[in-house]
């Protein structure tokens, strides 16, 4: 077996001979600059005045009261500079990037807010930017493509496969193979080849290293749950990390189950998904008995990949963290609840772990703590949630 | 018993030949097809057939076999299937196969029962483009358990990697021909003096494949190895005619061979 970057058994390098070089000096690289203090100076300096951390930790009283169990705060990433959790990875490895002397950025994106992210990051350092998108969320988040565009990105919609998120990540990584020497890929979650599943969750780990500051000095103590959506699961990861010593500390995933986990309209992963290799990492995917990867559903694209990142799977088995499914239904009425309640508009994605929070938070103790990580804002997803209502939206 | 790529690879040199190693992927445009295609390509030719298992998202190629993969998914095919027409292969020849395929289609279903059934179907080795040397580890002790040859990669980045993967390679080493995924190509500038020149230690033969479109790139590559890959190329012929493409096909293979003579 491989051994590095093993979560359990999950992880690894599971990558064509051509860019293993590649993966070996980004390893390296990040080795060498994750400690080095200019390097650490320059990514929080970059947090602090231009993407405006650390992000508040927000009270929701209303919602406590609504709800009548633990004390609810919410961690606000919406406020996050280009609106999402994303900017905290896409500023890590762009630093990272500048450093080994690549001048070509790549990514991935699902819902557009890591190619938003990268596009943001890019155009302020100077660097080209591609951004592979499936042909169906091109349409489904056109907005965050006008807004690539306008970032200087060039958007490239993939009409392969489901032309959703693993459809993207296909051609970023056949880009990837094609372009080694100049190019570097900018993974946007926890996932892929070793280093990028570390490596995405050191850059996102602040979100608990601020939740924890931030409630020791409100509460003197820690949250009693922490819960956050999963797609591929940086936000999560970022969200828990943490927190995984603590023990007391119950860890939450909500996953999307779209239309339900008893239909074939579905990206829940956790609830299931069998163990498999692909996107260069073992870990666990929606698959048939042939290993063909299943086309997956969610009114989220930003949740709707057919996998999950390694460490969370590894969470999982160990017994450390717990994933809920969360249908399509009961996300868009966390939406609006959460939209109506505390005049917070959270990202569809989002949605998914103020859901969960919704059934979880009456079932515990008044002198509790919940946290949401609140993972991204919900502008972009206005026009969807509208059709999703009957409502047609038509702008003169 | 003996691996028939060895044993191919042996009576090649002894006639002075380069190796013209052909792919298509099974089930395309389906099973019936697949059969009479390698028949004819071995008849016109060809030394060892690779099959494509088509896979829902293969990283590693191109459009021409994304597609070909598509489509033969769309019809049904399954590993099951491929074992299948393997099986009837067998009693019409005695030239090696070899599977070409991602490894969570081994891994999914079961390294052990995969490995079996390519020893009881007699296919002779696997080239599996998404698993590096580092990871070998997930199939090669099931394989060599079961004398099926895991065919090893190089690329033109692999640079100081090419010695450490030739010294455990079996059967022979694929040489990726240029950056990028599989399709043709109208050139291709790589120095292969610069990266194959570690392989004249070891004992192993070199195919070059990727991008190989033309009789005359099958020639300039064979300068500097011992045989040469075609796939899309190939592909591309039975796209164009479907089921009716097999004396197309037999006709470009037949032209490929010629200057490997």
């Amino acid at each position: 077996m491989g051994k590095v970057g093993r979560y359990g058994e999950y992880g690894g390098q599971y990558v064509p001979e051509t860019v293993m070089n590649a993966v070996h000096e980004l390893e390296a690289a990040y080795d060498k600059y994750k400690d080095d203090p200019d390097f650490i100076a320059e990514l929080k300096a970059l947090y602090r005045d231009y993407a405006g951390r650390p992000s508040m930790l927000y009270y929701a009283d209303k919602m406590t009261k609504d709800l009548g169990g633990a004390k609810i705060y919410i961690k606000r990433e919406d406020l996050n500079h280009t609106g999402s959790h994303k900017l905290n990875n896409v500023l890590g490895q762009i630093l990272l990037a500048k450093r080994m002397g690549k001048k070509r950025i790549i990514a991935e994106t699902g819902a557009g807010q890591h190619g938003v992210a990268t596009a943001t990051a890019c155009a302020l350092f100077g660097l080209e930017c591609e951004v592979y998108m499936g042909a169906e969320d091109c349409k489904r988040q056109s907005l965050n493509v006008y807004r690539m565009n306008l970032l200087g990105a060039k958007v490239t919609p993939v009409a392969s496969g489901t032309s959703t998120l693993k459809d993207a990540i296909n051609e970023a990584m056949r880009d990837w193979c094609s372009n080694i020497d100049t190019t570097f890929y900018c993974i946007g979650s926890v996932m892929g080849p070793h280093p990028y599943p570390a490596m995405v969750r050191d850059f996102q780990k602040i979100i608990s290293e601020e939740i924890k500051d931030q409630l020791r000095e409100r509460e003197g103590k820690l949250p009693d749950c922490v819960v956050a959506c999963v797609g591929g699961g940086s936000n999560a990861m970022g969200a828990f990390y943490n927190f995984i010593e603590d023990k007391s500390v119950r860890l939450v995933g909500a996953e999307a189950a779209g239309r339900g986990i008893d239909t074939p309209d579905t990206a829940a992963t956790m609830a299931l998904g069998t163990p498999g290799i692909f996107h260069g990492m073992k870990s666990i995917f929606l698959q048939d008995e042939y290993g063909q990867i299943a086309p997956v559903y969610s009114i989220s694209a930003g949740l709707d990949y057919p996998g999950v990142g390694p460490e969370h799977t590894y969470l999982r088995d160990t017994g450390r963290a717990e994933y809920v499914p969360v249908t399509d239904e009961e996300a868009v009425c966390a939406f609006e609840y959460l939209s109506k309640t505390e005049g917070i508009i959270p990202a569809i994605e989002s949605s998914h772990a103020v859901a969960a929070a919704l059934k979880i938070a009456p079932e515990m103790g008044k002198d509790q703590i919940l946290v949401i990580n609140l993972s991204g804002r919900g502008d972009k997803d206005v026009y969807s949630i509208a059709r999703y209502r009957g409502v047609d939206l038509v702008e003169e | 018993m003996k691996n028939r790529i060895d044993s191919c690879f042996e009576q090649l040199k002894a006639n002075n030949e380069k190796a013209l190693i052909t792919f298509i992927t099974a089930g395309d445009p389906d099973m019936e097809t697949t059969e009479k295609l390698v028949l004819e390509m071995f008849d016109k030719g060809a030394d060892i057939i690779e099959l494509g298992v088509p896979f829902s998202d293969p990283i590693a190629e191109g459009k021409t076999i994304q597609l070909a993969s598509q489509r033969s998914l769309k019809g049904g095919t399954t590993l099951d299937k491929i074992f299948d027409v393997v099986k009837s292969l067998r009693t019409k020849t005695d030239k090696p196969l070899l599977l070409m395929m991602y490894v969570n289609t081994i891994f999914k279903y079961g390294t052990e029962r995969f490995f079996k059934n390519c020893a009881e179907y007699q296919i002779d080795g696997v080239i599996v483009p998404d698993l590096p040397f580092e990871e070998r580890d997930e199939i090669q002790p099931t394989a060599d358990k079961y004398g099926v040859y895991n065919i090893n990669l190089v690329s033109p980045t692999s640079a100081d990697r090419v010695s450490m993967i030739a010294a455990e390679s079996k059967g022979f080493l694929y040489v990726v021909s240029s950056l990028g995924v599989t399709g043709t190509r109208s050139d291709i500038t790589t120095d292969f003096d610069k990266l194959l020149a570690p392989m004249k230690d070891f004992d192993v033969p070199c195919c070059i494949g990727f991008g190989i479109s033309s009789p005359e790139l099958a020639e300039k590559m064979s300068a500097f190895c011992d045989g040469v890959i075609v796939g899309s190329a190939i592909v591309n012929r039975v796209a164009e005619g479907g089921k009716d493409s097999v004396p197309a096909v037999g006709e470009f293979v037949a032209a490929l061979k010629e200057p490997l003579r």
